[in-house]
């Protein structure tokens, strides 16, 4: 191996690479806007849905309750619903969102209700839909209240206090730094962006060292110098590794600004409570993110450069990669799924592996030992594909497919 | 010197079998002389000059470039030869200078000894007004200026040279010919593939007749026509083609 000419070789496509438009958007310019994009659009839209979904006055539909004038009578009195008159066809109207919820009220609802023996309300939705959610639980709590202060009046017609009834409440105190709740909070969604980006950061540089300089010409003029392949191989492979690494930090750089701005924003708003209850993220855990992210680049880079190599051209290689972006995305979103929780076998798993690890780490969890168990059998990985990559460009039969 | 022993390329192809590209080409090439490797599309020139370049390897047989065996010292083989060929292109992004820099480098030189080198081919080849011009805002002649600069940068003593005018115009083609016959002035060993006779005719001081992967005939353009009893290489080229395939 010779440094100077991995070196020369390195600095060429570095150079070329950023005179490249198409590389500098998937190397910097996606993963920097990609997650304060995520954040600040995604929480934009997220805030002005739900407003407005609040904001909403909900159409209910009231379903019997004919002889229950009273309750009828307050259920409008609050203002909260636009009750619609009864319909035979109320449930087509829900599912059509032309009415966001029923309540069907029994016969002799009211007068049970005196006597302390009311049937049973009965509430219908869509669930999934974000109105018609609003809509019952508005009209639970109304109903809730309603109960509350029957019974509050059953007991006192009776003597009882009505603390009877409510002898306890039960309260809720979080007690976790707010880093660790930011890493639970963070710690499922960040890998997954992050292990994504390390992907995309790597595909066009691979695609375009490779097929690109097949498709281009450039491949034979560069293999007629003297140049050993192994360092022009490695030359190559640590600019696709670069493009790998610069989308992971810069998208790392951009999230920690991101949270900056947004954590000083409310503070500034006085929101202090707000700001309290932000996600934040322990450093250690980024600092840990990015040294397992390592290997994982190494062995993206490495697989990816060896696919591109082996097509005739850009097309050929895109046809080839981007079924790549599903076979990476699959086990890294198992990886977020709540309850999957690290063991030796999943430690072994690439890819899935450095997802658990990178959200155990990111919540404050440090297994050291499946920590390390990961970093190694991801290093022998990257450097069973760095090896097929080196191969396959000492292939005539790949480099002069035809 | 360039010595071709017996070279024999055979590629496997899944539809069409065992397709022999060269089969068992012999020639020699002195230095200060220019060998002219004749044939049409598909018969076997590019095949024979990737061997020697050691772009690929050979089947059997072997071949002795500037002293080394194309087989046991590729890189000794490529750091002593110039090879331009229609399909060894310029990178679009890098400036010229750039571009010959990269394969000075590539080839072991010395920063101080590349600027030196770059100043004399640029004065040479009339590059100073687009030197640091991309590659991509480049007219044809100014590139094949460049690829000609990028393939003697570092001075070679062989240089091989596979169908450069393909697709050039008069004048740019006519500048490569200038070029080639340059380069046998300084007693560089040339060998010159082409399918255009009458570059052969202008240049080469030995042709050989490649067909089939098999080189067919060889000599000077008068032995050629003293063996066919034709006074045009083209009709040379075609009754020695035409025998070929009729035995």
């Amino acid at each position: 191996m010779n440094w100077r000419t991995i070196g020369t070789v390195y600095s060429k496509e570095l150079k070329d690479t950023l005179r490249d438009r198409r590389t500098l958007i998937s190397m910097i310019v996606v993963p920097t806007l990609f997650m304060p994009g995520l954040i600040f659009g995604m929480g934009k839209i997220a805030t002005v849905v739900v407003s407005k979904a609040k904001e909403e006055v909900p159409r209910i539909m009231v379903i019997g309750g004919a002889d229950s004038p009273g309750v009828r009578a307050e259920l409008a009195k609050t203002g909260k619903f636009r009750v619609e008159p009864a319909s035979a066809d109320w449930k087509a109207l829900i599912s059509d969102k032309k009415v966001r919820a029923a309540v069907e009220i029994p016969e002799g609802f009211e007068k049970a209700l005196d006597l302390g023996s009311a049937p049973k309300i009965t509430l219908y939705d869509y669930q999934g839909e974000l109105k018609s959610g609003f809509a019952t639980e508005q009209l639970r709590d109304f109903f809730t209240g309603l109960r509350d202060r029957a019974t509050s009046r059953l007991l006192a017609d009776r003597g009882v206090p009505a603390s009877l009834a409510h002898p306890f409440d039960v309260d809720q105190v979080n007690v976790a730094p707010p880093e660790k709740v930011g890493g639970n909070l963070l710690g499922g969604i960040v890998p997954y962006f992050i292990i994504f980006l390390c992907l995309i950061g790597a595909m066009y540089p691979a695609m375009d060292l490779t097929a690109g300089e097949k498709e281009r010409g450039t491949m034979e003029t560069l293999l007629c110098c003297p140049a050993a392949r192994t360092d022009i191989v490695l030359g190559k492979f640590f600019m696709v590794l670069t493009g790998s690494l610069f989308a992971v930090m810069s998208s790392l750089a951009s999230l920690a600004v991101t949270l900056l701005l947004v954590t000083s924003s409310i503070k500034s708003g006085a929101k202090g409570a707000a700001a309290a209850n932000l996600p934040s993220i322990d450093p250690l855990g980024i600092l840990g993110v990015l040294a397992m992210i390592l290997p994982v680049a190494v062995l993206f880079s490495a697989v990816l450069f060896s696919v591109s190599l082996f097509a005739k051209s850009l097309k050929e290689a895109q046809s080839y990669l981007t079924p790549m972006t599903f076979v990476v995305i699959v086990p890294v979103a198992i990886g977020v799924l709540p309850g999957i929780d690290l063991n030796l076998r999943l430690a072994l798993v690439p890819i899935l592996n450095i997802s658990l690890v990178c959200k155990e780490m990111l919540s404050g969890v440090w297994h050291w030992g499946y920590i390390g168990v990961i970093f190694g059998s991801t290093a022998l990985y990257a450097t069973a594909a760095l090896a097929l990559c080196v191969r396959m460009f000492r292939s005539e039969g790949v480099l002069f497919r035809t | 010197m360039i010595e071709a022993r017996l070279l024999t390329k055979v590629f496997h192809d899944r539809k069409r079998g065992e397709i022999r590209g060269a089969d068992q080409v012999s020639f020699r090439v002195e230095p200060g002389r220019i060998y002219g490797l004749l044939g049409a599309n598909g018969a076997g020139k590019t095949t024979t000059l990737r061997m020697l370049g050691t772009l690929l390897r050979p089947t059997s047989g072997t071949a002795i470039v500037a002293g080394h065996d194309v087989a046991r010292e590729p890189d000794r083989v490529r750091a002593n030869i110039g090879f331009l060929a229609a399909s060894t292109a310029l990178y679009a992004r890098l400036t010229a200078r750039e571009m010959i820099a990269y394969f000075g480098r590539l080839n072991g030189m010395s920063e101080h000894a590349l600027r030196a080198r770059i100043g004399v081919l640029s004065q040479e080849l009339d590059m100073g007004e687009f030197l640091d011009r991309r590659c991509d805002k480049l007219s044809t002649g100014m590139k094949q200026k460049t690829s000609i600069a990028r393939t003697i940068v570092h001075d070679p003593q062989v240089l091989m040279f596979d169908e450069p005018t393909l697709g050039l115009d008069v004048m740019t083609a006519r500048a490569i010919v200038k070029f080639v016959r340059d380069c046998r002035g300084r007693g560089k060993t040339v060998i010159y593939s082409t399918h255009v006779m009458s570059e052969a005719e202008k240049l080469c001081d030995v042709i050989g007749i490649i067909h089939g992967g098999a080189l067919r005939a060889e000599g000077t353009l008068a032995e050629l026509q003293a063996r066919t009893g034709e006074s045009d290489l083209e009709e040379c080229f075609v009754k020695i083609v035409a025998q070929e395939a009729s035995r």
